[in-house]
C-alpha cells in the first residue's frame, strides 16, 4: 500500500506517509477530527437554526396568547402585531440564509478534512420578495434544516464513540473512524446537496447550454468557412479564370497545342468556379443573413430542377441558428424530391406561429421516403432535434410526401 | 467608354482593370467600398459603374444598395453588378425600379472575356445584361403561366431577357432571324400582348415574367 509514492509537484517528505490513491476520507485522522468537528458545528448550528427563531418568535407569541408579556416591560401596549410582522419577516429573510450559512460550513468541513464535495443545492432565481418565499419552502431548505435539527445527537454519540474506540481499541479505531466518516459524508450528501431531480435538472440545464453553444459554433463555424472561401480561394480563382480568357481571346498566333491547352485551362477553371460556388452556398448562403428566411428560400425554390410553389409568413426574423436550420431543412427536403420523389411539382410552407415556425415541405411523388437509405433525412432531424424542434415524416408508399418540420422560434 | 469599378478583392480589382484597359475602356477609378463609389461617381460621371455586391463594411449587400442608390440618383449611368452568387431576390429588387442600363452578372462570367465586354457595353448603352442564372432563377419563379410556352419559346424569351436581340437570338440558337421573329410573335400572342402605338411588346414580355 505505502510503496513509493510519485508527486509531480515535488512536495517533501512527509513523516505520516497516507498513500496518495486514497480518498482523503479513509484516512483516520482526518476521520476523527471531522468526528469531532462535526459535533462542535451541529451544536452551534443547531443554536443558531433552532435557537434564534425560537427567541425572535416566543415574545410576540407570548404577547398575542396572554395579552400582555410575562416580563411587565411594554405592558399590554398594543405592539404585538409588530412583533408578529418582525419575526415573520426576520424568518422569511433571516432563516433560510442562516440554514444556509450552517450547510457552508458542514460542506467546508467535508471537503477539508474528508475531500467530499457536496454541491451547494440550488436556489431559486427572480425578485427578492419571491425568492425568498421560494426559498422559504424549497425541499432543499426543509432538508438542510432536517439535517440541522438531527445532527447534534449522532454527533455526540459519534464523538463519544471514536474517542473511546481510540482510547480502549486502539488497532481498530482506525478503520471504525473512517466508516464513520463514510457516513457523515453519507448523511451530508443526501441532505446538504441537491436531490437527484435537482442534480437531473441541473444536468438538463447544463447539457441544454452547451449543445446550444456548440451548435451556435458550429454555425459560426460554417459562416467563417464561406467568408473565407468568398475573400479567398472564390476570388483568386475568378481572377485566374479572367487571366486565362484575357489570354486566350488575345494570343492567337501561338501554335494550336498551346492555344489548346490554354482553352483547356481556362474550361477547368470555370468548371471549378461552379464547383466552388456551388459548395459554399451549401455552407451557408449568405442572403439569408442578409434578407432572411423568404429570400434565401425563394433562391433555394427558383433553382430546383421542378417548379415549386413557396409561401413564407415570417413577420419576424428568428435567430439566425433556426434560420439556418429551416433553409437546411428545406435544401435537404427539396434535393430528396428531386433525387427520388419522381414528383412533378412541390410546395415549401413556412409559417411563424406564436413564437413557433412551422415548415411543410410536401410533393406529388411516388411516397416511400424513410429516414436513412441515403436519404439525408436522418441528419436532418437532428439538426432539428438539436434546437428542440420536430420533425415528421409522412410518405405512404404510392405518394404524396410530406415533411412537417416545427422548430422554436423565440427571438 | 469611362467606367468606374467597386470591387473589395485587390486581385480582382486590379484584374478587371487589366482587362477592361486591354479592350480599350477607360477606366477612371477603381475603388474598394461603396461609400468610394458614389462618391467618384459624382466626381467623373462614367458611362458605367461595376459593382461588387459584398464590400466593406459588412461583406453583405453592400452593393446591391448602392447599385440602388446609384439607379436612383444618375439614372444615366449603366450599373453592372458583379456577385460570386446570383440571388433572385437582390435581381428582383434591381429590376424593379428599372429594366434599363443595369446588369447582373456572376463574377465567373468575366472569364468569357468577349461575352463580358458584350454585356458591359450593352449595360453602357442603355440595356441590360443578366446572368443566365438569374435569367433561370426568375422565369422559374413564374413557372406557372410560362407552361403555355414551348421549351423554344421559353429559350427565345430568356434570351430576351438577358438583353439580345433578334439577331442575338438567332445566333445563340443557330436558328435564322425570322424563325426568331415566329417564336417572339408567338410569345406575344401567348402573353397577351397585342401590337400597339405606344408600347415596346418586347419590354413588356420580359417585364411580365422578370417583374411580376
Amino acid at each position: 500500500m505505502a510503496g513509493h509514492v510519485v508527486r509531480p509537484e515535488g512536495a517533501g517528505y512527509r513523516a505520516f506517509v497516507t498513500p496518495r490513491d486514497q480518498p482523503p476520507t479513509h484516512r483516520p485522522a482526518r476521520a476523527t477530527v471531522a468526528v469531532v468537528i462535526a459535533l462542535t458545528l451541529a451544536v452551534l448550528g443547531w443554536i443558531v437554526v433552532i435557537g434564534l427563531p425560537v427567541l425572535v418568535w416566543y415574545w410576540p407569541v407570548w404577547r398575542l396568547l396572554y395579552g400582555n408579556d410575562q416580563y411587565g416591560f411594554l405592558g399590554s401596549w398594543p405592539i404585538t402585531p409588530v412583533l408578529l410582522l418582525l419575526a415573520a419577516g426576520l424568518t422569511l429573510f433571516g432563516w433560510p440564509a442562516l440554514i444556509r450559512a450552517v450547510t457552508t460550513a458542514h460542506r467546508l468541513r467535508l471537503v477539508h478534512l474528508l475531500g467530499v464535495s457536496v454541491p451547494p443545492p440550488p436556489r431559486p432565481e427572480g425578485p427578492l420578495w419571491t425568492v425568498a418565499w421560494r426559498e422559504l419552502l424549497s425541499p432543499a431548505t426543509w432538508r438542510q434544516f432536517a439535517y440541522h435539527l438531527v445532527a447534534p445527537l449522532p454527533a455526540a454519540a459519534a464523538t463519544v464513540a471514536v474517542m473511546a474506540a481510540w482510547l480502549v481499541a486502539y488497532p481498530r479505531a482506525a478503520g471504525f473512524a473512517v466508516a464513520l466518516a463514510e457516513l457523515d459524508a453519507a448523511a451530508a450528501r443526501a441532505l446538504l446537496g441537491p436531490s437527484q431531480h435537482e442534480q437531473l435538472a441541473r444536468q438538463v440545464a447544463e447539457l441544454t447550454h452547451s449543445r446550444s453553444a456548440v451548435i451556435a459554433a458550429t454555425d459560426a463555424e460554417r459562416r467563417r468557412i464561406e467568408r473565407d472561401l468568398h475573400d479567398g480561394a472564390q476570388q483568386r480563382l475568378v481572377s485566374l479564370a479572367m487571366k486565362l480568357g484575357l489570354t486566350r481571346t488575345t494570343m492567337t498566333d501561338v501554335p494550336d497545342s498551346v492555344r489548346d491547352a490554354i482553352a483547356e485551362a481556362h474550361e477547368e477553371a470555370k468548371i471549378a468556379l461552379v464547383e466552388l460556388r456551388s459548395f459554399v452556398r451549401g455552407l451557408h448562403p449568405p442572403v439569408l443573413e442578409d434578407r432572411g428566411l423568404d429570400a434565401a428560400l425563394s433562391g433555394l425554390c427558383t433553382m430546383a430542377p421542378i417548379p415549386v410553389r413557396l409561401r413564407v409568413r415570417v413577420p419576424q426574423r428568428c435567430p439566425p441558428v433556426v434560420e439556418a436550420v429551416a433553409y437546411f431543412v428545406v435544401a435537404e427536403a427539396l434535393t430528396n424530391v428531386a433525387r427520388h420523389a419522381r414528383a412533378e411539382r412541390a410546395e415549401v410552407v413556412v409559417e411563424q406561429l406564436a413564437h413557433r415556425l412551422h415548415i411543410v415541405v410536401s410533393d406529388d411523388g411516388r411516397g416511400g421516403a424513410r429516414p436513412g437509405a441515403g436519404t439525408g433525412l436522418v441528419g436532418l432531424a437532428q439538426r432539428v432535434a438539436a434546437v428542440d424542434g420536430t420533425l415528421s415524416i409522412e410518405s405512404p408508399t404510392g405518394g404524396p410526401t410530406r415533411i412537417t418540420v416545427d422548430l422554436p422560434c423565440a427571438s | 467608354m469611362r467606367v468606374v469599378i467597386a470591387e473589395d478583392s485587390v486581385l480582382l480589382r486590379a484584374g478587371l482593370t487589366t482587362l477592361l484597359e486591354a479592350s480599350g475602356i477607360a477606366v477612371v477609378a477603381a475603388v474598394p467600398d461603396a461609400e468610394t463609389l458614389l462618391r467618384s461617381v459624382a466626381q467623373h460621371r462614367p458611362d458605367l459603374t461595376i459593382v461588387d455586391v459584398r464590400m466593406a463594411p459588412t461583406y453583405r449587400d453592400e452593393g446591391v444598395k448602392a447599385a440602388l442608390v446609384l439607379r436612383q440618383q444618375w439614372p444615366e449611368i449603366g450599373v453592372l453588378l458583379l456577385s460570386q452568387y446570383v440571388e433572385e431576390r437582390y435581381a428582383t429588387e434591381l429590376l424593379s425600379t428599372s429594366t434599363s442600363g443595369i446588369g447582373y452578372l456572376l463574377k465567373d462570367r468575366v472569364a468569357d472575356v468577349t461575352e463580358f465586354l458584350d454585356a458591359l457595353r450593352r449595360v453602357a448603352a442603355g440595356g441590360t445584361a443578366l446572368d443566365p442564372e438569374v435569367v433561370a432563377q426568375l422565369l422559374q419563379r413564374r413557372q406557372d403561366p410560362l407552361f403555355r410556352l414551348t421549351p423554344r419559346e421559353l429559350d427565345v424569351l430568356r434570351l430576351m431577357a438577358e438583353g439580345r436581340s433578334n439577331q442575338g437570338v438567332a445566333a445563340s440558337l443557330n436558328i435564322s432571324p425570322s424563325a426568331v421573329e415566329k417564336h417572339v410573335n408567338n410569345i406575344f400572342t401567348k402573353l397577351d400582348l397585342p401590337p400597339t402605338e405606344v408600347d415596346h411588346r418586347r419590354v413588356l414580355a420580359v417585364l411580365r415574367y422578370l417583374d411580376g
